[in-house]
């Protein structure tokens, strides 16, 4: 009996193990390219938006950012050896738990290239439309530092469209873009130290 | 009974949602779309056919005493291949389901086809079982999703009807499971006593 | 204070019946009867908080070194069905009137997804205090873990309260057992949808 319920555990074991195994790479590779598309998306991209732009080429940053107690890893885009682009991961805390973006800001820090959600948690049909409603993330295409201010306003004037309902996730989105921005602000200043 | 009676028995007769009143905790959770629906019926579609295998092929061996954590480990055991599986190939439906797919080593209704069919059955009989209620369990997740996500957000499979608002939010959050899932049933019981 | 959160969010906000469907099988079986739900309840709790201590330290001192992470459903599933059958056998010893109380719940908890399901929570789900996550660490989540099972009671006693009431009602046919069970927790969980705000 013992003997019975011992060997199942022992089998069923070694067969999880093999299967871990033989999943363990596609996994793996599968994250690499979800964080890959994500990086692509936010960054400076072909003018038919087919990919990222030719002729540049993206490299990961070996180290991290840290900015009030947080830390951040990024990806710069680089056209002819100077850096024209950032994609920096930034991970605020949303309505039901962690909500992570990659925002792509542009080097000379005019523009919010683009923003991807990489993690969420956000309620469906609320918060979770920060995946899908067209309105709400067509605001971060290209948005222009200099004329919107990083915060939601009811009514809209200079700054964000709120998701229907969704006005916490909303907030949290916009303060993870903000966050992004002061990470890119360090990094700059340590690039022009190290120069 | 016949090998299609089998299959089709799991649609209406001895439907696992509505008349078996079995695994609601994922019918509840899980349907806050058609298309999450749809995957969730079908990871327990997998699962379900894959036990029932096992375990009739196991259960000749398996003292009485400990049949019980036996099931239950072979259970798991597809359920965590399962999640490998999930993890590599759809990372996006992984996400969404999320805690849902390792509770499906609770959900009744596979230790329950494992108790009252699977152990007394042949192999092939037991396969057909577990795709039977399989089927009947998808399709009931499939339309309680369809109708949450008609009244919650006016949409059918992530296809927005076009013309109309946000949709009550209700249906896409708690109550409106419960309360889709009450009305579901009683239209059920009526379509079952005219027959 | 963050004490404060978990347990005000386990019990009221994210109630585990209510908002994250977990044990819903059993919150329907037998909540018929204010004295099943309560003796129910209680034996959720000792089992939840239980459960959830020997997972956590299973899975910390285990599994993670080892990098058997991948095991942890079956790990888990095991030691809350071995753990049943030890509190059944404990307390049939030690407190026969207490087994008395809890006994025939005992066994039903073992597929009680609300105990696999907060065993996984805490140790795979970051937790968010403020505007800062992190994970639990084993005495917030024995909290969180008892905090979840009084909620849990809560959902079962409020519910069971109504359905004896309504036990005396003249319902609709097609209405009758279930369905009318189900519409009102639909109406329960929208009362417990107002604690949203509170977090």
């Amino acid at each position: 009996m013992v003997l019975c319920l011992f060997g199942t555990c022992l089998f069923c074991s070694a067969i999880l193990g093999g299967v871990y195994a033989l999943t363990k790479e596609p996994i793996e590779q599968t994250n690499a390219k979800l964080l890959q598309d994500a990086v692509g998306q936010v960054l400076l991209r072909n003018a038919d938006n087919s990919g990222i732009k030719e002729g540049t080429e993206i490299m990961e940053a070996p180290d991290l950012i840290e900015v009030d107690g947080k830390s951040y890893s990024y990806f710069v885009q680089v056209e002819n050896g100077t850096p024209v682009a950032y994609a920096i991961k930034s991970t605020v805390v949303g309505f039901g738990g962690p909500l992570t973006l990659m925002v792509g800001i542009s080097a000379d820090r005019k523009l919010v290239l683009n923003t991807s959600v990489l993690a969420h948690s956000e309620t469906p049909g609320l918060g979770a439309k920060c995946t899908t409603d067209e309105k709400f993330m067509g605001q971060w295409n290209g948005l222009q530092l200099e004329k919107t201010k990083l915060e939601v306003q009811k009514p809209v004037k200079d700054g964000i469209d709120a998701i229907t309902a969704s006005t916490i996730t909303s907030k949290a989105y916009t303060q993870a873009v903000a966050n992004a921005l002061a990470a890119f602000d360090t990094i700059a200043k340590q690039e022009v130290e190290n120069d | 009974m016949t090998k299609f009676g089998l299959i089709t028995k799991g649609l209406v007769k001895d439907n696992p949602t509505f008349v078996l009143l079995l695994g609601m905790c994922p019918t509840l959770a899980t349907t806050t779309s058609a298309m999450n629906g749809l995957s969730m019926g079908l990871a327990t579609l997998f699962v379900l056919v894959l036990s029932n295998m096992a375990i009739s092929a196991l259960a000749p061996a398996v003292p009485d005493k400990v049949h019980i954590p036996v099931y239950i480990v072979v259970i798991a055991t597809f359920v965590t291949v399962l999640q490998f599986l999930m993890q590599a190939f759809v990372p996006d439906i992984y996400a969404t389901l999320g805690l849902f797919i390792p509770l499906i080593v609770v959900n009744c209704i596979v230790l329950g086809r494992a108790e009252a069919f699977a152990n007394k059955n042949s192999v092939i009989d037991s396969a057909l079982d577990g795709l039977g209620v399989g089927i009947g369990f998808t399709c009931s997740l499939t339309v309680l999703g369809a109708v949450r996500e008609v009244l919650g957000s006016l949409s059918v499979f992530g296809w927005k009807i076009p013309g109309t608002g946000d949709g009550m939010l209700a249906f896409v959050m708690a109550p409106g499971a419960f309360l889709c899932l009450g009305y579901l049933m009683v239209l059920f019981n009526k379509f079952l006593a005219k027959k | 204070m963050e004490i404060l959160l978990i347990i005000v969010s386990a019990i009221f906000v994210n109630n585990i019946v209510l908002a994250q469907f977990l044990g819903i099988c059993p919150y329907l079986g037998v909540s018929s009867k204010l004295s099943t739900a309560t003796g129910m309840s209680a034996a959720v709790a000792f089992v939840i908080t239980l459960a959830t201590l020997v997972t956590y330290l299973l899975n910390q001192y285990l599994l993670v070194p080892n990098q058997l992470e991948f095991l942890q459903t079956i790990a888990f599933i095991l030691v809350i069905a071995a753990l049943v059958q030890m509190v059944e056998i404990v307390l049939k010893k030690i407190s026969p009137s207490l087994y008395q109380a809890l006994g025939i719940f005992l066994p039903l908890i073992t597929t009680n997804c609300a105990v696999l399901g907060v065993a996984i929570t805490v140790v795979t789900k970051e937790f968010t205090f403020g505007d800062a996550s992190k994970m639990l660490n084993l005495g917030e989540a024995l909290i969180y873990a008892f905090a979840t099972a009084l909620g849990y009671g809560l959902a079962m006693v409020l519910f069971a309260g109504l359905r004896e009431h309504l036990a005396l009602n003249d319902v609709p046919k097609a209405f009758k057992g279930i369905p009318i069970a189900l519409i009102t927790v639909g109406i329960l969980a929208l009362a417990f949808m107002g604690f949203a705000g509170i977090a």
